[in-house]
């Protein structure tokens, strides 16, 4: 075995990831666990500074209730959230999030997040629930109170660089996580009362669009690569919506965000012969239930709009950037000098956007001389992406509060301690807890804090330190560092390190698993469709290449990780594969289309579809669990203004 | 090629151990070519372009060229970050030049208050974030039970 040292670190709570969930963690664990003379270690693989979907910055706040101002209540965010869901949310989940994430947005102004005010000192919003920043250090400023909290009163420790591969068992019982260095060949044990997973969603499970020096630009940030959901399957958690993936519809190629320009600029989209997607297919909507009724528009039957003009060869799609400037600047047309400041100010906040979240798409404004006031760009459908956090749900299935429950709810969505997931000990936050979405930045670091309250709670009523077995932990160190051994082995029996018949390098590993999803999953070249024959196909394709994951091979550290992650979205790829397989119903025309089952089923699947994975068994486990409301028995979805 | 360096502006951060670069970069890409003393990007088809090297590289020495695969040369983008604002500068690929200064921050780098003065009147069992209710501006949290 390649020789690493191996570092024992006892903690009482957890915290894997340093993003945004985590760093909510960091800040509301450190208080109580100082009241309770606990002890937080925090583990990025990154650095927490510039870590996770928000490393480069955003441009809005996506989650804003605004309760104080009596605008909104948290039931009308619930409703919002389930109607653009199809029906399948856990109401006290997302309940919870919705009545703490403005305390969550208030502490970032303190902080030093600049949050955009108008003249009365208000906040500007770009749409209901969103309000808008000047983002680029937004990360940063959320970093900096978790370090501050962490280490100022020495409750806490940060690991930055160490990747956390997978769980330490003790029993049922989560004992904590193992995982590497980056930076030196050093074999991490943390030991721990309970373990908050907090490691963000997944990328490249499915090809992206760009294949060559591209491939990094995918919507979604190439670092988080479904850690989450690979812990908590292989620790036995239950997990829930794993056939909810994202499909984002962004400007084509760089993926830049159109939400300032739909919400904020109040922008038409338009295909090639000017027509209208959203007026021209509203019939379609008919077909999808009571949800193809609500405003706003569910994400998935927007995007399924404009693909179907798309399939019938009318795209390209534009956003119809210069006739929404245009617009807005005719307010004040009779005013030269209001007019020449209005354009002035409008162009700065477009480039803005871009700026402050997905920088490639201004350069590739720039490198095509497009300016927005002049011309429209091309929008188009992303692949697909696991975000648990975003429009899409897949995440482990995880006990809610007990205060927002029903009598009815009570017996399936509550067992003991909020944000628990089904294996004792394990917490889980943003993309990493299911059936919860539109938490966006501001309700992850919520729910961040809100599972760390509840994790404290645990460890004050359960104060053990699970016990470990020490020949599991070596077995495991065997386990993890393979990929280094099998490529010492074996480098020297072909002229070409990357060739070689007796392994796999994970570069190639990736393409395997892109390409069967793909094709066989719904991706991207499928036109995002798939049915019940191509979906087996998939499942025996993955068996083989799980089985080939054993002869992974790496030459570093660097590769190693590379290795891990591709081994993580691996199993989040089976997941995902045997629950749409498994719900028998068309539920999100745009995310995915199941041409064998092409419709909504209300009255056999409106239910949440469960998966567990057994390790003992080595087996899956597919369930149904019922969806109960929280809030007022309706038949008809409510028909939130937009 | 998304992020690359400038070899005649990079020193490898004078030999210190951690090079900026490779401090920052989230996915692990920088690196420095120990005989040379530069650094480079190992992978640039896993590159997000999220430019935190670029912001953060003391010399100035690292710049963006956007990905070969869709986009067409000549352009360039620089951001120049401060304490408190960024200043962009974005070159057109036909020379037209356009500059944006933002706010990043209103508070000073390191002060950031973990309960940022916000009361805390909360216990462990009631379903109060530690700074609420005074966080949310509400008398008190909302719940179902009462
Ligand atoms: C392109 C894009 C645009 C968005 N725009 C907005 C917006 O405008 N407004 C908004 O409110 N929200 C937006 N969001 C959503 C928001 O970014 C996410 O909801 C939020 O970041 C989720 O928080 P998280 O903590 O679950 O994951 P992340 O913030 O992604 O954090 C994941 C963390 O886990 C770490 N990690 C991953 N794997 C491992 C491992 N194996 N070991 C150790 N650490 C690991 C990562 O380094 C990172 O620190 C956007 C997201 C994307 C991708
Ligand atoms: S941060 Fe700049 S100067 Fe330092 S090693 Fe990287 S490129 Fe060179
Ligand atoms: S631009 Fe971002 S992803 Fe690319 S090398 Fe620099 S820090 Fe890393």
């Amino acid at each position: 075995m390649a020789s690493f040292e191996t570092q024992i670190v006892e903690t009482d709570l957890l915290i894997l990831g340093g993003g945004m969930a985590a760093c909510g963690a960091a800040v509301e664990a450190a208080y109580w666990a100082k009241q309770h003379g606990l002890k937080v270690t925090l583990v990025d693989k990154a650095a927490v500074d510039r870590s996770g979907a928000v490393a480069m910055g955003l441009s809005a706040i996506n989650q804003y209730v605004g309760l104080k101002d009596g605008v909104n209540t948290v039931k009308d965010y619930v409703d919002y959230v389930r109607n653009d869901l199809m029906g399948i949310t856990r109401e006290d989940l997302v309940a919870n999030i919705a009545r703490h994430v403005d305390s969550t947005v208030h502490l970032y102004e303190k902080w030093g997040l600049p949050i955009w005010k108008d003249e009365k000192g208000n906040y500007v919003h770009e749409g209901r629930w969103q309000l808008m920043i000047n983002g680029e250090s937004y990360k940063v400023v959320v970093a900096e109170a978790a370090k501050n909290a962490l280490l100022q009163d020495g409750v806490g420790q940060i690991f930055e660089r160490v990747f956390i591969v997978g769980p330490l068992m003790d029993g049922d019982r989560c004992a904590g996580a193992v995982g590497f260095s980056v930076r030196e060949n050093k074999f991490f044990v943390f030991k721990s009362k309970a373990t908050l997973v907090a490691m963000g969603g997944a990328v490249h499970v499915f090809k992206p669009r760009s294949s060559g020096e591209g491939m990094g630009r995918a919507w979604y940030p190439p670092w988080n690569s479904g850690s989450s959901a690979f812990f908590t399957i292989r620790a036995g958690a239950e997990m829930t919506c794993q056939e909810v993936r994202f499909i984002p519809v962004r400007f084509k190629d760089a993926y830049g965000p159109v939400g300032a320009w739909f919400l904020l600029f109040k922008s038409r989209a338009t295909n090639s012969q000017g027509g209208d997607y959203m007026v021209e297919r509203r019939p379609e909507l008919e077909k999808w239930g009571p949800y193809g009724r609500v405003k706003p528009v569910p994400a998935n039957l927007r995007n399924y709009l404009g693909m179907l003009d798309v399939m019938e060869g009318k795209g390209p799609i534009y956003m119809r950037t210069e006739e929404a400037i245009q617009k807005i600047a005719d307010t004040c047309k009779d005013d030269p000098k209001a007019y020449k400041k209005k354009m002035k100010d409008l162009e700065s906040e477009a480039w803005e956007d871009f700026l402050d979240m997905t920088i490639s798409q201004a350069i590739l404004w720039a490198s095509t001389n497009l300016q927005p006031e002049d011309r429209s760009s091309e929008i188009a459908a992303a692949e697909p992406y696991f975000i648990g956090s975003h429009s899409g749900a897949s995440g482990a299935w995880v006990s809610g509060p007990e205060d927002l429950q029903t009598d009815e709810t009570k017996s399936d969505y509550f067992w003991g301690y909020t944000n628990m997931s089904t294996v004792k000990g394990l917490f889980c936050a943003g993309d990493a807890s299911g059936a919860s979405s539109h938490k966006f930045s501001s309700g992850s670091h919520a729910e961040g804090r809100i599972a760390a309250k509840s994790a404290i709670k645990f460890i004050v009523e359960n104060n053990s330190m699970p016990e470990l077995d020490a020949a599991k932990v070596e077995s495991l160190k065997a386990e993890i560092l393979k990929p280094l051994d099998t490529f010492e082995q074996h480098k020297n029996a072909t002229t070409d390190p990357e060739i070689n018949p007796n392994y796999i390098k994970p570069r190639m590993f990736m393409f395997r698993l892109q390409k069967i999803m793909d094709e066989y999953a719904g991706g991207i070249t499928a036109q995002f469709t798939t049915n019940g024959s191509l979906l087996n196909k998939a499942l025996e394709l993955l068996g083989l290449l799980r089985e080939d994951s054993e002869k992974l091979a790496a030459a570093n550290l660097h590769e190693l990780m590379r290795c891990w992650e591709n081994t993580h979205r691996l199993w989040q790829a089976e997941a995902h594969v045997r629950t749409v397989l498994f719900r028998e119903e068309t539920r999100w025309p745009g995310y995915y289309f199941r041409s064998d089952k092409p419709g909504l089923d209300e009255e056999k699947w409106h239910v949440f579809a469960n998966c567990r994975f057994d390790p003992q068994k080595n087996s899956w486990e597919m369930r149904t669990r019922p969806i109960k409301h929280v809030f007022g028995q309706r038949q008809e979805p409510a028909k939130a203004a937009a | 090629m998304p992020s690359f360096v400038n070899p005649e502006k990079c020193d490898g951060c004078k030999a210190l151990d951690k090079t900026a670069c490779q401090y920052i970069c989230p996915n692990d890409l920088m690196v420095l070519d120990k005989e040379k003393m530069k650094a480079y990007n190992r992978d640039v088809s896993m590159c997000w372009e999220c430019y935190n090297c670029v912001k953060i590289c003391p010399t100035q020495a690292i710049e963006v060229r956007g990905y070969a695969d869709f986009v067409p040369l000549g352009a360039s983008v620089t951001p120049l970050r401060s304490t408190d604002s960024i200043m962009w500068t974005v070159k057109f690929r036909n020379g037209t030049l356009k500059r944006f200064k933002f706010p990043i921050r209103t508070t000073a780098e390191g002060t950031a208050v973990p309960d940022g003065g916000f009361a805390t009147t909360e216990k462990l069992d009631t379903p109060g974030l530690f700074t609420e209710p005074a966080s949310l501006g509400l008398p008190e949290v909302f719940t179902l039970k009462r």
